[in-house]
């Protein structure tokens, strides 16, 4: 069946019935491609197990990060709706009647992360708040009816699943005329009935409230038509006593907005309260933490793909969606593309896998790099030993990627050691505390007389506390600032300094903290060498960065450029070699009119850019074609360059004009 | 880097007489787009200064390029790691510089070398250049948006000793010359070739993307050459006919081709894996992506339900596409009343039968059609769903701004580079092309067989008001034929009897579009046939003949 036609763009293509019935497993796909397929199932098993736990990890955490958000703006919903419940009599009360409670969700720029966030919050909402929460977009509210209509078919859907009978002609009618008014006697039909069902039901076991309030989201504030906005909220402050709405508004830039978009008259209707998301850095750093940081998973990044994941982060979205997204590409890619990814998985697990190991997989690691490397540096029995006996391979691979685990950036590690040679003793020690608790909790042989060691050196620094602090009680003292004049107080901060330097007199403490600190950097010499030195570091490390930054981050525009000015580059014929900026006359049609194309201004002459193609593509083809008449062979070069220059036009490089007779006007700029 | 850089720059200061050639090869080898912009905003705000203090400048530039090297060396564009994709091979840097001097003038060189021949007989201004002596030549002005390129041209004459070469060059100064500027508009300056070369190094570099954007926009009058399709005979071409000739061009670099195709191949069981796993595709690059986007159909979508949207096709919408997934695909046999229930129905339809699965395949979704922000929306949303799959192909220069953050997150983005250099044959075929006048065959065909289809009288009409047309046509200020005059030439003409009768008559044309009435302000009423008057001569002609 073609897909072509002149009379419709849309081809629909069905199997037969019993073939649709198989449907082909993922895992398929996942070998297909290439030819060593030995273990791909169990990759491919191994990444979706990954993935999973990484992505209900990060679910989690998001959970948990907006569960301080959630918590308090339950509270100020609970809060404003008892305002409308005790109907008290107080003429404070009242003027705030008057006001839709509202509260204002500052959620930051990063807009694609809000979809998640308010689908958290609704749940959260419905389940602790009220049945009643609509959520509505700027591009479904064009107008106030709209407005009104989405608000009330939305709200007959809670309803609906809560009496799910009636509510599909409830809604087939309502849609067709919505009002303030009809909305507020639909509310008070349902509470009604609600009610007289709920006594039965579960008016116990819930904290149902007679009323519950409506809420309604507004997920993006800052496009919605200020005119829409303003009537509603004057219509439905209007008509709040009957029916009980509180607003949400999502706010991508800052609070300001709010009174931009409305006038004083209207915003004195609404009773603000600001609430604040979590900074989308600090959430990427929980989640740089909980994901890679630690020893849960196995699979890790290298540090250009990190900085690429990072980079797409803080230079173009601040999207904590599309990082996840970049690492479960890498993962995917990692366990696609290298084939000793088998061995990314929990240690004991790699333990058994590795006994299983083929020979063709043992050829696998003796090919990579970095074993080739380490092999290198052993000694020449040795490497003889390593490359026949498999037995060794398997221990040495243990080894690594208990090695693995601690890997820290070194740069990083530069400052953090003049860092803590500043400190003074109480951070210190807290330090300390907290280094013996990672190394103690991670339990490794080789780490535990580390832990042994810093255990002493606390308890050193406990037996130093009382004469120390006295000692530098004194120290202070005697040197005590003579608050005279500002003259003097230069001069002795100056002389301390003198003494500090040509005394070396160090206290005990600071003899101590020297100690401390050059044993922690000979531990992190030792164990924190970057990943690249290590043997093995294939298998959990992904490091084929530019793979990810070409999927995630393409620069389609550079490809066309490039295609267009070098075809060299893609077409490996070394007829079209040639110096940088120029292309051979034998290059693709596109490429010659393109290249003409650059030096027009403004407007093009097709006729002269025509005669300009005719002349550079006829002497390409002058020796060859002798057979056709020269005639029909312009006529051939004319249809070419008609080609060229409608798949320019379809490219958007240039486009019709009517400016002048047979020219076209040039879209992009440059050249000369 | 840096040291390196600015050896080679006090060389170029000190030495005062070097060729300009070189010195423009110097400056074209170096330059690159992103050093530019930095050095062009100094200049902007400050060009006196800098251009008294030129080392300090230089220096100052190359830490700029060192700096915007590390952004993209942060950025990860590792030149070795990337030999596949020309994207990231190519760096950023270079994207924006269209410099291309020197190679414009190779290419006229080229051209003019092969085929003098073809030169004289078809352009007689070229003709008319070269015969001019050198000496005019250099006062041939031309117009403020080409100054600094022809003033290269110029200055790269002057100092040029060897005379057959500069005989060579002027020759192809000239023809590019008569690409660009029509005679009449060139007017006298003074030349530019005295300069020195470190001020003309700052000139060049000058003239640069920004400037050069102004330049080209600022003034409405834009100087090219007066020349017109129709004096060339072989203008107009219709599709049968370009695609017949076409045929015969024997495509080159086949194997090459052939190689890219094939390694573009070996992605599919990737491409399939990847979308299964939640993502979406969309191929880029230049060439068609068709042909691949449906050997990839034929081998791996042909066990499941998948759906061919061709963006090209004109008649295309987002409506269209949605009906065919609900009617066909989902065998539904409602209506809904609007686009967005349709998709709230689908996307309803597809949660609840999670077993269902629904490969959509759209060849550009770039084009005209759908290019739109809701129909975009709709498509991403679609995409969206986990169990629709999408693959898609874009070609448009700036196809990528269809989409904002939202719009990225539904689609979902994984973006493969498929350069194939194919033409775009099918993509091209509907649109109204420049140079393929579709507008010219059509009608005419079209004229002939409704005349054909009408009584001798009504031809007659309707000749006459050719005629009329066509005696008007120099005329601007012509409205068409009122009707009564019109009327009155027809009884004349023993055409018709009555206003009644011609009416009638009127009517039957202007059902078939052969006629448009205006009122004009005095109340009267003017007949216009909406054709261009090419056509109509030409088929005046035509019944000339038969007749």
């Amino acid at each position: 069946m073609a897909t072509s036609s002149v009379s419709k763009g849309c081809f629909v293509f069905k199997p037969n019935f019993k073939k649709r019935k198989i449907s082909v497993p993922v895992e398929d796909y996942f070998n297909k491609g290439k030819n060593e397929s030995e273990d791909s199932k169990l990759r491919y098993e191994t990444y979706h197990l990954i993935w999973q736990q990484m992505k209900s990890e990060t679910e989690q955490l998001q959970e948990e990060l907006n569960k301080n958000l959630f918590d308090s703006l339950t509270e100020f919903l609970q809060k404003s709706y008892s305002g409308f419940q005790k109907n008290s009599r107080d003429w404070g009360c009242q003027i705030k009647l008057r006001e839709i409670p509202t509260a204002a969700l500052i959620l930051g720029v990063n807009v694609t992360d809000h979809d998640l966030t308010f689908r958290s919050l609704t749940e959260a909402l419905q389940n602790n708040v009220t049945p009643y929460v609509v959520s509505l977009q700027a591009k479904d509210c064009p107008d106030i009816k709209h407005f009104l209509q989405k608000l009330a078919s939305q709200l007959m859907d809670c309803c609906v699943d809560e009496e799910s009978k009636e509510g599909s002609i409830q809604v087939a009618q309502k849609k067709t005329h919505c009002s303030m008014d009809s909305l507020s006697s639909w509310y008070m039909n349902v509470t009604q009935k609600t009610d007289s069902k709920m006594p039965r039901k579960k008016r116990t076991s819930t904290s149902q409230w007679q009323s519950p309030p409506v809420v309604l989201i507004l997920k993006d504030m800052e496009s919605f038509t200020t005119k829409v906005l303003q009537d509603f909220i004057i219509i439905s402050s209007q008509h709040l006593h009957e029916f009980p709405l509180i607003l949400i508004f999502g706010i991508a830039t800052s609070p300001i907005i709010i009174h931009r978009l409305l006038p004083h008259a209207v915003s004195s209707l609404l009773c603000i309260e600001l609430f604040q998301s979590l900074s989308c850095k600090e959430h990427l750093t929980t989640v740089l933490d909980k994901l890679l940081l630690t020893t849960q998973f196995p699979f890790k990044l290298s540090e250009k793909v990190l900085q690429i994941l990072t980079n797409i982060f803080l230079y173009h979205d601040f999207s904590i969606q599309n990082f996840i997204k970049g690492l479960q590409l890498s993962l995917l890619e990692h366990f696609y593309s290298q084939p000793l990814s088998v061995l990314c998985c929990n240690l004991p697990e790699a333990k058994r896998r590795i006994n299983f190991l083929s020979d063709n997989q043992c050829e696998n690691i003796r090919r990579l790099p970095s074993f080739r490397r380490y092999v290198e540096k052993q000694a020449s029995e040795k490497q003889v030993a390593l490359l026949t006996n498999e037995r060794f391979l398997k221990i040495r691979e243990l080894y690594c990627t208990c090695l693995e685990k601690n890997i820290r950036d070194s740069e990083e590690y530069v400052s953090a050691l003049q860092l803590l040679r500043m400190l003074a003793k109480d951070d210190l020690m807290t330090i300390l505390q907290k280094c013996f608790q990672v190394f103690k909790s991670s339990s490794e042989k080789q780490l535990g007389s580390t832990a042994k060691r810093i255990e002493e050196f606390l308890a050193q620094f406990q037996s130093l506390d009382e004469a120390k602090e006295e000692e530098d009680t004194s120290g202070s003292q005697s040197k005590g600032l003579q608050k005279t004049d500002l003259y003097h107080l230069q001069k002795s901060l100056l002389e301390m300094k003198e003494l500090r330097r040509t005394s070396k007199k160090q206290t005990r403490f600071e003899v101590l903290r020297e100690k401390v600190v050059n044993f922690i950097d000979s531990l992190v010499r030792e164990y924190l060498l970057p990943p690249e030195t290590q043997p093995l570091h294939e298998v959990v490390y992904f490091s084929a960065a530019h793979t990810l930054r070409e999927h995630l981050n393409a620069a389609p525009r550079i490809a066309l450029h490039t295609a267009l000015n070098n075809p060299y580059y893609y077409l490996k014929n070394e007829a079209l070699k040639s110096e940088e900026g120029c292309i051979p006359n034998v290059a693709p049609d596109i490429c010659i009119a393109y290249k003409l194309h650059l030096e027009c201004s403004r407007l093009i002459n097709l006729v002269d850019w025509s005669e300009a193609f005719a002349t550079v593509v006829t002497a390409a083809e002058k020796m060859d074609a002798n057979s056709i008449t020269s005639e029909e062979r312009n006529e051939i070069i004319h249809a070419r360059f008609i080609r060229a220059v409608s798949e320019l036009e379809l490219l958007g490089f240039i486009k019709p004009t009517k400016q002048k007779t047979d020219h076209v006007a040039r879209l992009t700029w440059g050249g000369c | 880097m840096m040291s390196k850089l600015e050896l080679k720059e006090d060389k170029m200061l000190e030495v005062q007489f070097v060729g300009d050639d070189d010195v423009l090869n110097h400056i074209l080898d170096r330059e690159g787009g992103a050093k530019l912009k930095k050095e062009r905003a100094q200049l902007l705000v400050n060009t006196k200064k800098i251009i008294k203090k030129p080392e300090y400048d230089l220096e100052e530039d190359d830490q700029e390029v060192l700096k915007d090297q590390n952004y993209v060396d942060v950025l990860g564009r590792d030149i070795q790691e990337s030999l596949k994709n020309g994207s990231a091979a190519d760096g950023g840097n270079k994207v924006y510089s269209f410099q291309n001097r020197k190679h414009s003038e190779k290419m006229a060189k080229l051209g003019h070398s092969a085929s003098d021949k073809v030169q004289l007989k078809n352009s007689d201004k070229s003709e008319f250049l070269s015969t001019a002596p050198s000496g005019l030549r250099k006062r041939l002005i031309v117009p403020r948006s080409h100054s600094d390129s022809e003033s290269e041209y110029s200055a790269s004459n002057s100092e040029d000793d060897d005379g057959v070469a500069q005989e060579y060059e002027e020759d192809t100064n000239e023809v590019i010359l008569s690409q660009k500027i029509p005679s009449q508009n060139r007017a006298i300056s003074a030349p530019i070739c005295k300069e020195t070369p470190s001020k003309k190094m700052k000139r060049d570099k000058t003239s640069d993307l920004v400037e050069e954007y102004f330049e080209a926009h600022s003034s409405s009058k834009v100087l090219t050459s007066d020349r017109t399709l129709q004096k060339l005979k072989r203008a107009k071409l219709d599709q049968q006919t370009l695609r017949n000739l076409l045929s015969k061009v024997s495509p080159s670099f086949s194997a090459e081709l052939k190689q890219l195709n094939q390694q573009y191949e070996q992605l599919f069981y990737k491409w399939m894996l990847q979308l299964r796993l939640g993502f979406n595709i969309v191929l880029y690059g230049l060439g068609s992506k068709r042909d691949l986007l449906e050997r990839f159909r034929t081998t791996v979508l042909q066990d499941s339900i998948h759906v061919v949207i061709n963006g090209f096709f004109p008649g295309i919408s987002v409506k269209s596409i949605l009906n065919s997934i609900t009617e066909e695909a989902l065998d539904h046999a409602g209506t809904f009343r609007s686009v967005l229930d349709q998709l709230d129905w689908i996307v309803n339809r597809l949660k609840e039968d999670s077993s269902l699965e629904l490969f959509l395949l759209i060849h550009n979704l770039d084009s005209q059609m759908l290019r739109g922000d809701k129909s975009q929306q709709i498509i991403g949303q679609l995409s969206s769903l986990h169990n629709i799959y999408l693959i898609a192909s874009i070609d448009h220069l700036n196809a990528p701004l269809m989409w904002d953050h939202a719009k990225q997150s539904l689609y979902n983005w994984l973006w493969y580079e498929t350069t194939t250099y194919s033409p775009y044959t099918e993509e091209t075929s509907y649109e109204n092309s420049l140079l393929v006048k579709q507008s010219g065959s059509l009608p005419l065909s079209s004229l002939t067989h409704v005349l054909r289809s009408l009584t001798p009288n009504a031809r007659g009409i309707f000749r006459l008001l050719i005629k009329y047309q066509l005696d008007n046509q120099d005329n601007p200020s012509y409205l068409g034929f009122s009707f009564q005059d019109f009327y009155q030439q027809c009884r004349e003409a023993f055409l018709v009897n009555s206003d009644l009768t011609l009416r009638a008559q009127l009517t039957e044309f202007r059902d078939h579009k052969l006629l448009r009435t205006k009122k004009g302000t005095d109340g009267v009423e003017y007949l216009l046939i909406p054709v261009d008057n090419g056509t109509l001569s030409d088929f005046l002609e035509k019944e000339e003949e038969e007749s």
